[in-house]
């Protein structure tokens, strides 16, 4: 399998401190990657230096074949490299479906098309997605009144709105009801299976990422610590000990 | 009466009474061509802050250009090629009909192209910054643009020009100048609320609600960003021509004046309602006509009242008199607070 | 322009009288900057209203002295005072209201408040310049090229002396640790058991305070008028943001330079110009300032 992208040697410092140490890993197109690590590993932080949010002190990163390592964030979205947001971003002050229409690809932005109308197939297209991530019934709401875990999904729907070709998720699950769990894992497996988005996910819920993942990466103190297929992380001494706390 | 007629009524109305206004009040058309302006001038600032979260204390800049242009182009255009370069003197300027009129279409469009290519130069740096170093860097342009044109020769420094007279009757001349400050007003109106009405709408408002967001979803909003305010300067430019030639007197602190319009500017789209097409509307209608009634009574004072006025707004009433109304009854807005809907749980079903 | 230009390269001795100016205004800015950087460090509040603290210290030195006849060096402590109540008064009427509200209400309420107090001196006082004197005497340098009156070596020292003693009060004091422990974290200090509302109260009105007492510098070395607040409220900002808020040295070397820049080009630009320098200067710092930021991804904050 190619990978779809590749982070070389990447490596940035927050004045003295190392969040990320020379870290190589590859996403493979079309799969289902996982990055895990105790807080503070660098994980956010490694996505940040993906998608350009902010620059990076070495190392290189490619996406699709090309170097994006100079590029800035709305450069590389464009190019169908999405995040989403640990906390959470959506845009509060509209409803559920304006998020959603706005939130189409804009690879062409003219003066013409600036003023242009979103066709009625955009709303629709964006009332499938609210549906398929459970939002249907809130579509006209406020974004900024719905409860956390609710915005969450709304942000994975604008997510795929967008028709990236990665899609780094972080912590996809964090504040989402328990009781739904299951069936968002089942949701981000027909996201990757059916709509063709390769995932990379952080992920702090050890029974979502393993269920979820074909290979996962393990980072602790900056740097990479172990990488494999799921049971071969889940039983690696060293990630049972970085959570642990061990040195 | 249908829902089509209902929605239409607001319009017909306020049109039918803007056109007859020289009929119905003819005594106070000039207040009334300032009220356009007002509207104008709300309209505009709402644009960049209200819908998209920029913060602008420097709309006047445009205002001042506008003023400025047409009159220079008066100048120029009609006198010999050898004075042209005195532009300045308090030579009162007699035009016949046709003159001033292309003059001052010229000067308009002049004034335009001006406006925004400033617009455009300034907005490239200026509209990378956020938030309170875009409102404060706004605010050092508005006035070093003050007292740069208060220091330059050509228009006149410290002393001023002359826009020529209005070649028409006396009783013409406000039924004109009415007349263009209510279709400058009218056009923008209705080219905002087409431009809030698709994508650039959702972007902008994108924009204001999480501008690292909207950047990450790959939204343009360098692009978007930049024709916002330059759509504002634009119309800012209209209205200032016609303000300098319905003035005849122009100076720094008619093109420029930051402590009046500057900021009367802000303070009406905050108390109207800063985010929607009617607020800006309301509350320069409410603040215009509340002016009269301060400047007859308190003088001097009413500055005072002006800045006591912001600091209660602002503290006490941020949500202006439409965002009010809007969280009143959000139904007659077109929003659903369906407690049904809020309280429908998530659900995965399969689907 | 051209003109000016040569004449400082034909005489440099006219450079060092504009320089020598420019610093003793500085030390002025400085003072005001401080005050600015600390409510912005510690309340997150850029003050608007900065500016027209300072013009009315100096009204207070200038009615203390021409009505009073104290001598202006004299009534320094009583327009810091009565700045300082002022001040503290504002938090309580208005201030504390945006405390934890986005920049723009703070902006827009300060502005407000800015209007409020210059418009009220315009009505009150008259828009005439004023000064008061002080009868000391001048300094002559070079030969009688250069003269520095006295008063503003005077308040060139006092401001800096101000300066320092708010720096050690703010070291050392308990006052000045529970307002440097507030800024750093105000809900960490609460639950330690600060008092932040009257930290707040009290940072306000020693920011007033400490404009007061410029106010009262300004008019015995220059002048003023209602209308001089706006300028150094942008003034202080941009001191502000070429130094960063935490930095003293950065503000003392930033508030000198400003002040011998202006200095410089109301000669060279011509004194009609020197006020859209200013102005200028600051758009010009901030566009620089973002656009080296953006080049880490970054922006003024």
């Amino acid at each position: 399998m190619t990978a779809i992208l590749e982070v070389n040697g990447v490596t940035k410092l927050f004045g003295g401190v190392i969040a990320n140490d020379n870290i190589t890993l590859n996403v493979p197109q079309g799969g289902i990657t996982g990055l895990i690590g105790p807080n503070g590993s660098g994980k956010t932080t490694l996505f940040n230096s993906i998608v350009g949010f902010h620059p990076i002190d070495s190392g290189f990163v490619t996406f699709a074949g090309r170097d994006i390592s100079r590029l800035r964030v709305p450069d590389i979205a464009r190019m169908g490299l999405l995040r989403t947001f640990q906390q959470t971003r959506i845009y509060g002050k509209m409803s559920c479906v304006e998020n959603m229409e706005i939130s189409v690809p804009h690879t062409h932005e003219g003066l013409r098309t600036i003023f242009s109308k979103y066709p009625q197939a955009v709303t629709e297209r964006g009332e499938e997605l609210l549906d398929f991530v459970g939002l249907y019934a809130k579509r006209h709401l406020r974004a900024g009144d719905l409860s956390f875990g609710q915005q969450k999904l709304l942000e994975l729907a604008m997510a795929l709105m967008n028709q990236p070709k990665l899609l780094l998720l972080d912590e996809p699950t964090a504040g989402v009801n328990p009781v739904l769990i299951n069936t968002l894992i089942d949701r981000l497996k027909r996201i990757n299976s059916d709509i063709g988005i390769t995932l990379f996910v952080i992920e702090h819920n050890m029974r979502v990422i393993m269920d979820l993942a074909e290979h996962i990466y393990c980072l602790a103190h900056g740097r990479l610590l172990a990488q494999g297929p799921p049971d071969t992380i889940r039983t690696d001494q060293r990630v049972i000990d970085a959570y642990l706390g061990a040195r | 009466m249908t829902h089509r007629t209902r929605h239409l009524l607001p319009y017909v109305l306020i049109g039918l009474a803007g056109l007859a206004a020289p009929l119905i009040a003819p005594t106070y058309l000039v207040q009334l061509a300032l009220l356009w302006m007002m509207i104008l001038f709300a309209l505009t600032w709402d644009l960049c802050g209200g819908q998209m979260g920029y913060n602008s204390f420097g709309n006047i800049l445009f205002f001042g250009i506008g003023c400025y242009v047409p009159a220079v182009v008066q100048r120029g255009l009609y006198r010999h090629i050898a004075e042209y370069a005195t532009v300045t003197g308090g030579e009162v300027q007699k035009l016949t009909l046709t003159q001033y009129f292309t003059g001052f279409a010229l000067g308009l469009a002049l004034a335009v192209v001006i406006a925004v290519a400033v617009g455009a130069i300034l907005g490239s740096g200026i509209l990378g910054m956020r938030g309170h170093y875009f409102a404060i860097c706004t605010l050092g342009v508005g006035i070093a643009a003050g007292e740069i044109a208060n220091g330059w020769e050509y228009i006149g420094s410290g002393s001023g020009m002359l826009a020529p007279i209005y070649p028409g009757t006396a009783n013409a001349r406000p039924i004109f100048f009415y007349y263009l400050f209510f279709l400058f007003a009218v056009m923008c109106f209705f080219t905002l609320k087409w431009m809030y009405s698709g994508r650039f709408g959702l972007a902008i408002n994108a924009i204001r609600d999480d501008e690292d967001k909207a950047e990450a979803m790959g939204i343009h909003t360098t692009h978007y960003k930049t024709v916002a305010w330059c759509v504002s300067g634009f119309f800012l430019a209209l209205a200032g021509g016609a303000f300098g030639h319905l003035n005849n007197f122009i100076d720094r602190d008619v093109a420029f004046p930051g402590a009046t319009f500057g900021v009367w500017m802000v303070l009406m789209a905050i108390l109207g309602g800063k985010g929607t097409i009617w607020g800006p509307v309301i509350g320069a209608t409410v603040f215009h006509v509340t002016q009269e009634f301060f400047w007859t009574y308190l003088f001097g004072w009413q500055r005072v009242a002006l800045g006591l006025l912001i600091v209660i707004i602002v503290v006490f009433f941020p949500l202006g008199i439409m965002g009010w109304l809007r969280e009143q009854w959000p139904e007659k807005f077109g929003e659903t607070v369906d407690v049904a809907a809020r309280a429908a749980p998530v659900s995965l079903g399969d689907s | 322009m051209i003109d000016n230009l040569l004449l400082l390269y034909d005489a440099p001795i006219l450079s060092v009288q504009l320089l020598v100016d420019g610093l003793m205004i500085g030390a002025i800015f400085a003072l005001a900057a401080y005050g600015m950087a600390l409510v912005w460090g510690v309340m997150d509040i850029i003050n608007i209203a900065q500016g027209e603290f300072v013009m009315l210290g100096g009204y207070v030195t200038f009615f203390l002295a021409t009505r009073a006849g104290i001598h202006p060096l004299l009534t320094v402590p009583a327009a810091a005072a009565a700045l300082f109540i002022l001040g503290w008064v504002l938090y309580r009427l208005v201030i504390f209201r945006i405390v934890d509200q986005d920049m723009f209400i703070s902006i827009l309420a300060t502005f407000g408040i800015s209007i409020v107090l210059q418009q009220l001196a315009n009505e009150l006082f008259g828009a005439d310049v004023q000064t008061a004197e002080s009868g000391l005497g001048t300094l002559f340098f070079a030969d009688g090229m250069v003269t520095v009156p006295e008063i503003k070596v005077v308040s060139f020292v006092a401001a800096l002396a101000l300066g320092a003693a708010l720096f050690v009060f703010l070291r050392n004091s308990r006052l000045g640790q529970a307002i440097r422990a507030t800024a750093q974290n105000a809900r960490a200090a609460r639950i330690m058991g600060v008092n932040t509302d009257r930290v707040y109260a009290m940072t306000f009105a020693l920011n007033a305070a400490i404009c007061g007492a410029a106010g009262s510098l300004v008019v015995m070395t220059w002048l003023i008028h209602p209308y001089l607040g706006l300028a150094y409220t942008l003034r202080s900002f941009m001191i502000v943001v070429v130094a960063g808020l935490g930095s003293i040295v950065g503000v003392i070397f930033a508030s000198l330079g400003l002040g011998a820049a202006e200095n410089f080009a109301g000669f060279i630009l011509g004194t009609e110009y020197q006020a859209a320098f200013v102005f200028s200067l600051l758009v010009v710092i901030l566009l620089l300032r973002n656009f080296q930021l953006s080049r880490q991804r970054k922006h003024l904050k």
